[in-house]
């Protein structure tokens, strides 16, 4: 029981003192790893340790996510002695016989990674890394099932200064001083919006966790709660003390069953141990957690909509105001924030806002995490200073374009967002930044597309998403979106003219301003974004019915040319049997029965196949 | 309660929660532990969590078990049915042995989720949220796991396969056998 801040300092100093193992093995499982296959190298670790009899020297650890997505799965060795590290990457059971046996130098024939980030709160500057750890401080570091793990790395800290030294006004101020704004996607300074709700004078207020995670390819909020659950929960608890709540709650995925299992653990382990629930270090705060389970819903994420869901109903939005800071969740006074905004404030409070500002930009002060994914060499969760160029981002932490294609363009900001192409590749990303460019910031995802993905198409897809997850309260929206749709599925069938693209920017610029929440406003983004940044593109597809990038089936066919050898090898994969030929004869596609999949393109290895 | 339209029709159809009493016994307990009172704004801030655990418990949401759910948090039939129907995670039709879900994220997109997700359809012959009639498969889409660096992704129940090609397909099939 921590039921005192004496007792707090006193843990973490014993645990810091007590004896340990002298190498710790962190083996990165988060639900990525573990798809990867991680579990079956955890156990072949544990194996093979007991069999070597090195239990006492040795720590096994299943840590969170270090975002080597491209290296699943991954594994960190660390002399606690010397502090020295050495990261394996695309580690096999097999692997790992060599690992142990070369534990104080490197394995031979195991992949070794470079780590390429820095902790910002304890080391200056790393050497030949943009990276700057603060929201994953923690992540791929300590066992997030474990609260000691998180007490000895100054677990809770942050939440006794609070308690002890600052006054709710204080710490509001502070947040504000240190310029951090709201990482789900809008940019809202977050100390004002707690400012808001402590100046509402009412008996219950709410505090809401936004973990509905819904951006397709933005993973950074399920690493954060899968690697350090203790953090989002230190952050509530003083964001609860800053605006006067007794009541936190999470809004998680259903889709996010090992960060619901970490989260319950980890609350389970702050109740026990009196960080959380009433009287918390005996200084007559109380604030307790609960968990609420999303249902699958993109548009959750917005808050009022997420207040709803809470609240039991259909997850529709709200005009604001009144904003929730004013009236939200059970008509109290509510702050929402999301996964990543929280965990960044046990490190303000700690370090202070001067500090922080020293991170970032003068107006998007921190760090932000991306998701980077698609076409990218070295895929992966990075976290970034505010204006760092998308350029380092890509080009550096993701090493070009796999397979030596050419850059196209990178999507930012999820199905809200738009493309930026690479005559900007050079801006550096803040909120306001990427606004201009016709994009936004959002949750995160970077998706990177090549020269093989038809930009018509790419907007269809967002479409296709918004129109699934649009809720059908307002017309703009439920409509509006369908015909938008509509019409890129024309134009990706050849069958669209110069007028329809008229028609789609004009009806796509109503939705944007007639819609009435975040999703349905921002919806047509893509549309707009890729229309004026990929014009020629469209016009190819109504003028000359032609897909440049060869993507749009409709508008594309597959023949086999002269170099044919006959080596049936198209024949033997094509699904459907259209492939037809003797053995050392030019083959011949059947038009009428061919579905276009372009396996045989991809299967042929004289380039005796056109796409055309 | 609620309208009787809806009760006589429930009656025609089979009585899930009649036809598994211990499973009707679990939904009624976890029930239990909550403070359910006469006031019905705190009751429907249960409804999500309850059928999560009906649904984990049934596996589908039948109109009988909606109607044993409103009874239970004396919430309306169509307060329930808004419920299920607006979230994607309900279903109120059984689902198969092998759900097989291909990511539809955009990561999954770019590298070619859609073709696997045709082929997919033609060789099982169903379309997406549909379920074979023997119960043993359902295609559905699925919203990014976050294994963005094996896309693209197919998830059959919990297993993941990446790195999909329409090639891959009888394989994956096979592999639910």
């Amino acid at each position: 029981m921590i039921d005192t801040v004496d007792k707090l300092i006193r843990r973490a100093d014993e645990l810091k003192s007590a004896k340990k193992a002298d190498i710790r093995i962190l083996v990165s499982m988060g639900t990525c790893g573990i798809a990867a296959g991680a579990v079956p190298v955890f156990e072949a670790f544990k194996n093979e340790v007991a069999a070597k009899k090195l239990d006492q020297a040795i720590d096994i650890i299943e840590a969170g996510c270090m975002g080597l997505c491209h290296s699943e799965p991954s594994v960190e060795v660390v002399n606690v002695k010397t502090g020295e590290n050495v990261i394996y990457g695309t580690v096999k059971p097999e692997n790992v016989a060599a690992i142990v046996e070369s534990i104080n130098s490197i394995a031979t024939g195991v992949t070794t990674i470079n780590r390429s980030w820095y902790y910002p709160e304890v080391e200056e500057k790393f050497e030949g890394s943009i990276q700057a750890r603060i929201v994953l401080r923690n992540s791929g570091r300590i066992n997030p099932e474990n609260l000691d793990d998180y007490l000895v790395n100054n677990g809770y800290q942050a939440l006794a200064k609070v308690l002890t030294k600052m006054t709710p006004q204080e710490v509001i101020d502070e947040i504000i001083a240190s310029g951090l704004r709201g990482r789900g996607g809008g940019g809202f300074p977050t100390g004002k919006k707690w400012g808001f709700a402590a100046a509402q004078k009412a008996g219950r207020k709410f505090l809401l966790c936004n973990a509905d995670e819904g951006d397709p390819g933005a993973f950074m909020d399920r690493a954060v709660l899968e690697g350090d659950p203790h953090s989002v929960l230190e952050a509530m608890a003083i964001a609860g003390y800053a605006i006067g709540a007794q009541e936190g709650c999470i809004y998680i995925r259903a889709e996010y069953p090992l960060a619901v299992k970490r989260l319950h653990l980890a609350i389970d382990q702050a109740r026990k141990s009196g960080l959380l629930g009433k009287n918390i270090f005996g200084l007559g705060f109380d604030f307790d957690i609960e968990l609420k389970y999303g249902a699958g819903a993109f548009v959750c994420g917005e808050e009022t909509a997420l207040i709803h869901s809470i609240e039991g109903k259909r997850g529709e939005p709200t005009f604001k105001p009144p904003f929730p800071a004013v009236s939200g969740l059970w008509k109290a006074p509510t702050v929402v924030n999301n996964v990543e905004t929280f965990a960044n404030v046990p490190a303000i409070i700690r370090k202070g806002a001067a500090w922080f500002r020293t991170i970032g930009t003068e107006k998007c002060p921190g760090t932000k995490v991306f998701a980077l994914a698609g076409k990218v060499d070295k895929v992966g969760l990075v976290e970034v200073p505010m204006g760092t160029k998308i350029r380092d981002i890509i080009f550096g932490l993701g090493n070009g374009i796999k397979g030596g294609r050419k850059f196209k363009a990178v999507q930012t900001g999820g199905p809200s967002g738009g493309c930026i192409t690479m005559e900007k590749i050079d801006t550096p990303i803040d909120y306001e930044n990427l606004i201009a460019l016709g994009s936004m910031m959002g949750s995160g995802g970077m998706i990177v597309m090549d020269e093989d993905d038809c930009m018509v198409n790419i907007a269809r897809f967002f479409l296709e998403f918004t129109l699934d997850e649009s809720c059908g309260k307002c017309t703009p929206c439920r409509i509006g979106n369908k015909r938008l749709h509509e019409m890129l599925d024309l134009i990706c069938q050849g069958k669209g003219t110069e007028e329809t693209l008229n028609k789609l920017k004009t009806l796509a610029l109503v939705i944007k301003d007639t819609a009435l929440c975040g999703l349905g406003q921002t919806s047509p983004n893509p549309v707009l974004s890729t229309l004026v940044n990929f014009h020629d593109e469209y016009l190819a597809h109504v003028k000359d019915h032609r897909c440049p990038a060869g993507v749009c089936t409709k508008l594309i066919k597959y023949e086999i040319n002269n170099n044919c050898v006959g080596c049936t090898l198209c024949a033997r994969n094509c699904p459907v049997n259209c492939i037809s030929g003797e053995r050392k004869e030019k083959h011949v596609i059947d038009q009428d029965k061919c579905i276009k999949c372009g396996v045989c393109f991809q299967a042929c290895k004289f380039h005796a196949i056109d796409r055309k | 309660m609620s309208c009787c339209n809806c009760q006589e029709q429930a009656h025609e159809g089979i009585k899930l929660i009649e036809q598994f009493p211990e499973k009707r016994e679990k939904l009624e307990n976890y029930i239990k532990t909550l403070d359910v009172s006469d006031d019905r704004e705190k009751n429907c801030g249960y409804l999500i969590q309850v059928l999560h655990k009906a649904q984990d418990i049934f596996g589908y949401l039948p109109l009988d078990l909606q109607l044993f759910v409103a009874d239970k948090l004396r919430l309306h039939l169509s307060e329930v049915y808004g419920v299920i129907s607006f979230y994607s995670y309900f279903t109120e039709t059984p689902v198969g042995k092998y759900k097989i879900n291909v990511c539809t994220g955009t990561a999954c997109f770019v590298k070619g989720s859609g073709a696997v997700l045709d082929e997919l359809k033609r060789y099982l012959n169903l379309e997406v949220g549909e379920t074979s009639k023997d119960l043993k498969f359902s295609l559905g889409g699925l919203r990014c796991v976050g294994a963005c660096s094996l896309a693209p992704v197919v998830m059959v129940n919990e297993k993941v396969y990446g790195n999909v090609t329409t090639k891959m397909v009888p394989e994956i099939i096979s592999d639910c056998q």
